[in-house]
């Protein structure tokens, strides 16, 4: 109950930056619609901000790196440069996913603290580019969805269906993701320390 | 900022530098002339550059330095420590003061405004007070006089200098505005009048408002000299005609001058006569003189029947002969040319290049080092000989090209050795104690990033030399050494490393003190027994510290782990040897670069990794009698091993036949036990990025021939892990041993 008492104030807010974010797009934009990648990841549709998207390649060629977490695939050669990979599955807690036939690498662009990075997403298919009108944009559940409600920007209407927006920036935080990549390193500290004395 | 202004502010951090090498020599050489003139030389091209850019708070503080760099030069006062000390604290200033240009203020804030009004209040008081009497008393401006002896046709009277100057069209072009010179001029000394000269100037058609065609007949008083008034035009001095005649000159010069000019004699006669050079009647004198001359000149002519040569002996000769003109004079004029030859020279060998613009072009021969590995590997898979020998002669050029480019990047370790020169003198004085620097191959070269960032832990060590090494000159005699200690940087290069020694004849490390503070730190345990080498290696421990006192020189406990997080951050070694009573040295190993090194290729699974070439020792199969232990008998020495395969957790089974790579790293040994041994592999080092920070066993990776990503190995990461896991065994090994010896005691 009290739960619920606290997620009412909250809807609005998130409305409103939702608001204000519509609006910054339409100012930009010139128009009150944004385009979105779709893709299939474990049966779900998930949407992406067209804009965070550079290319999409075929899975393949990836070099794991080892004592990582689930959600770090490893890194691939784009070019020259070398991109790390993340496991969206893993990353929203599900089991790592499985090379299909039609597996891919989104090249999505996040900004940090120092700069632009390129980070490769590995989806299961990509589906097609949406437009949806920024009155057809619910703001996120409060529960009720499979992944973390801060990683959603969003649930856009499409055609009956409701399809996750992402949140880009928040799903693929860096800071974050390093921090999880370390705890398996203090971990085997912490044992060995342990041992010592 | 313009360009103009950051050509002078890399122009005058140059010049910063060279001025305050020359003042560290000045203290111990005072009587070097050269030097003095090198120190006014730089002191002066600050000032004349900040006039140029108009940067007003600079020109007035370096006018001031330069006037006591000037009597300094011209023997009116001798170098002292003293002098050379406030000197040094101006040479600061005027770097403080640069940054204030850099950042764009109008001008410097309060405190450094209060600091540099101390130092110019001490300049003035101190050295530049005895000036007013000096002169006089030596007479200086009497004897330049006395040299010039009027010798037929007649000195003019006047007693200021005639300056006549034409610009070149393409002064405004090059960014520089005539007036500024002018201006700049004027704060020289006093223009006693000036006639502008306009008759250059086309009809308003044929006129390009981009181009200057002034030219100005100046009279002006100076102390100065003629070399003084001639650096006033230094940035312009190929781009316009420039005549200076100094104060009493002969007529015939003033004759000879008017000719030289392009404009009408006599209207050019006449703008002299109205600016207060000549008289009237020394007008007429002149121009009948030279009516005569043409007339002797055209009799020899006749005379001789051959044309008489365009140009007599040089001018100066005659000039000299004539006595007409200060010794002084020449010898400036002459000290001048020598130094523009020389500059022309420097100019020719070497030329400024963007950092940013080598850096790209590195990495772009990285890219080619990449291709080049694919398309080897596709004429392997050919099989086309003729396809193998023409990609074997490409990655042959490559590789050259390779070596070229990263050659590029190198350079020498001297600059940054020559700056400690500074930090020696400062914190003997500060300590009281004597202490020379010693510096030994300043020529050896490494990479550019490597020495921007060895700076730092250099700095470090050299003042735990002088702070805790160096004894005070009192204890150093007592014992029998010479009073004056000596640190001694030594670089050299030792098969693909770089090795910086540090060393001083100080006390040594005191290991009964290291023991007993580690014992005290925890980082060591009480029974442990440590080999000497070991022992004063400690002082690398984390969080140590011998000194009682906090100095805020060294001392803090962060030193020296922090000196060796950065250098092993450059994949480089830091080791210290000591003995006691003579003194110590530290050894840092540096690679050359850390862009591409050699590696050495080697795969677990499908996986490849590279190990650094100069790390691995040897290769060696793994027997079947260890493949159960964690170390081998190599040759009767035992070898800790680590599984790479065990360490990144791959699944599946190991080949039956495993090869051990054997890698030394600061000093210690160990085996990495991998599936297969692939090679020798030229690896461009590529960031693996912010995601993967906090990872450790890995150092980074590259690319192959094939396209696939291989990951670099951290051997020091890896190496220290197993030395550890080595060390945890044995200790566990002990409690189980007790624990089980309690139990059977307790049984009894």
């Amino acid at each position: 109950m009290g739960q619920l008492m606290q997620q009412q104030p909250a809807a609005p807010t998130a409305k409103a930056a939702q608001a204000a974010k519509a609006g910054k797009m339409a100012g930009a934009g010139g128009s009150d619609t944004q385009q979105f990648l779709t893709f299939v990841l474990g049966g779900e549709m998930y949407a992406l901000g067209i804009l965070n998207v550079k290319e999409i390649i075929e899975y393949g060629q990836l070099t794991e790196i080892p004592m990582m977490p689930a959600s770090i695939r490893g890194v691939i050669n784009l070019r020259g440069a070398v991109v790390p990979v993340v496991d969206l599955a893993a990353r929203f807690g599900g089991h790592a996913s499985a090379v299909q036939r039609r597996t891919c690498i989104v090249i999505v662009e996040v900004a940090q603290e120092d700069g632009k990075i390129d980070i490769g997403i590995m989806v299961d298919a990509v589906s097609e580019v949406l437009e949806i009108a920024h009155a057809e944009i619910e703001p996120p559940p409060a529960f009720g969805t499979k992944i973390r409600a801060d990683f959603i920007d969003g649930m856009g209407k499409v055609a009956g269906r409701f399809v996750i927006i992402l949140d880009i920036e928040r799903v693929l935080s860096v800071d974050e993701m390093a921090a999880l990549a370390s705890v398996g390193e203090t971990t085997v500290d912490a044992v060995a320390e342990a041992g010592v004395h | 900022m313009d360009e103009l202004t950051s050509a002078f502010v890399n122009e005058s951090r140059d010049q910063l530098v060279a001025m305050e090498d020359g003042l560290l020599t000045l203290e111990q050489n005072p009587d070097d002339k050269d030097n003095l003139n090198a120190i006014f030389r730089a002191a002066h091209t600050i000032k004349g550059g900040s006039g140029v850019i108009e940067c007003r708070y600079i020109e007035s503080f370096t006018h001031k330095v330069e006037n006591v760099l000037d009597r300094l030069r011209n023997g009116e006062i001798t170098a002292t420590g003293e002098l050379a000390s406030v000197m040094l604290a101006c040479c600061d200033h005027m770097g403080d003061l640069l940054e204030v240009l850099v950042a764009g203020r109008a001008e410097p804030p309060a405190d450094l405004k209060a600091k540099g009004d101390a130092l110019t209040t001490e300049l003035s008081t101190r050295y530049m007070n005895e000036a007013v009497a000096q002169p006089a008393k030596d007479g200086v401006p009497v004897e330049q006089v006395d040299d010039v002896v009027a010798s037929g046709g007649g000195a003019v009277t006047t007693e200021a200098w005639h300056i006549s100057l034409r610009f070149g069209q393409n002064v405004l072009r090059q960014g520089m505005d005539p007036l500024s010179f002018l201006r700049f001029l004027a704060g020289q000394g006093e223009i006693v009048s000036m006639e502008t000269i306009p008759d250059a100037m086309p009809a308003a058609a044929a006129m390009d408002p981009e181009s200057c065609y002034l030219g100005f007949e100046i009279r002006f008083q100076t102390r100065g000299k003629k070399a003084d008034i001639e650096r006033v035009f230094e940035f312009c001095r190929d781009d316009c005609t420039l005549n200076i005649l100094p104060p009493r000159s002969k007529v015939s010069e003033y004759v000879a001058l008017i000719e030289s000019l392009p404009e009408d004699n006599l209207r050019l006669g006449e703008i002299l006569v109205r600016c207060g050079a000549l008289t009237q009647a020394e007008l007429d004198q002149g121009l009948g003189l030279q009516g005569e001359i043409a007339r002797r000149i055209a009799d020899e002519t006749s005379e001789s029947g051959e044309p008489a040569p365009p140009k007599g002996p040089p001018i100066g000769e005659i000039l000299v002969e004539q006595k007409s003109i200060q010794k002084e004079v020449v010898e400036a004029a002459a000290q001048k040319q020598a130094t523009v030859t020389e500059k022309r020279a420097v100019e020719a060998r070497t030329i400024r290049v963007q950092a940013d613009k080598l850096d790209q072009l590195i990495d772009l021969v990285g890219e080619l080092v990449i291709a080049g590995a694919s398309a080897s590997l596709l004429a392997q898979k050919s099989a086309k000989t003729d396809l193998i020998e023409s990609t074997s002669v490409l990655s042959r050029l490559v590789e050259n090209i390779r070596d070229s480019a990263l050659q590029l990047r190198m350079v020498q370790i001297g600059e940054t050795f020559h700056r400690f020169n500074r930090v020696v003198r400062d914190v003997s004085k500060e300590l009281g104690k004597e202490i020379e620097l010693v510096i030994n191959g300043a020529e050896t070269e490494l990479d550019k990033t490597v020495v921007e960032k060895i700076g730092d832990p250099l700095m470090h060590l050299v003042r735990n030399s002088l702070d805790h090494g160096i004894e005070p000159a009192a204890v150093r005699v007592a014992q029998g050494k010479p009073a004056c200690g000596r640190v001694t940087l030594n670089a050299r290069h030792d098969s693909g490393n770089v090795v910086i020694e540090i060393s001083d004849d100080g006390g040594g490390l005191n290991k009964e003190k290291i023991t007993a503070k580690a014992l005290e730190r925890g980082v060591i345990q009480p029974g442990q027994t440590l080999s000497d080498a070991e022992i004063v290696n400690l002082i690398f421990e984390p969080g140590f510290s011998t000194v009682e006192k906090v100095s805020n020189l060294s001392g803090r406990g962060v030193g020296m782990d922090v000196v060796r997080r950065n250098i092993l951050a450059l994949r480089g070694t830091v080791d210290v040897a000591s003995v006691e009573g003579q003194g110590a040295t530290f050894t840092i190993r540096l690679p050359l670069t850390l862009a591409i090194i050699d590696g050495f290729l080697t795969a677990v699974d499908k996986a490849s990794y590279v190990i650094p070439l100069d790390m691995v020792v040897e290769c060696i199969e793994l027997d079947a009698d260890s493949a159960d232990r964690t170390y081998i008998n190599l040759r009767g020495e035992v070898l800790p091993f680590v599984r790479l395969r065990e360490w990144f957790e791959v699944t599946g089974d190991p080949p039956t036949r495993e090869n051990v790579v054997v890698v030394q790293c600061a000093g210690r040994k160990a085996g990495i036990v991998v599936d297969q041994l692939l090679g020798e592999f030229q690896t461009v080092i590529k960031p693996l990025g912010s995601l993967f920070r906090n990872m450790r066993g890995i150092g980074g990776s590259t690319i192959l021939g094939s396209g696939e990503v291989a990951l670099i190995l951290d051997v020091q990461a890896l190496v220290n892990r197993c030395v550890k896991r080595e060390e945890q065994a044995a200790h566990a090994g002990n409690a189980t041993r007790r624990h089980e010896m309690s139990l059977l005691a307790d049984h009894a």
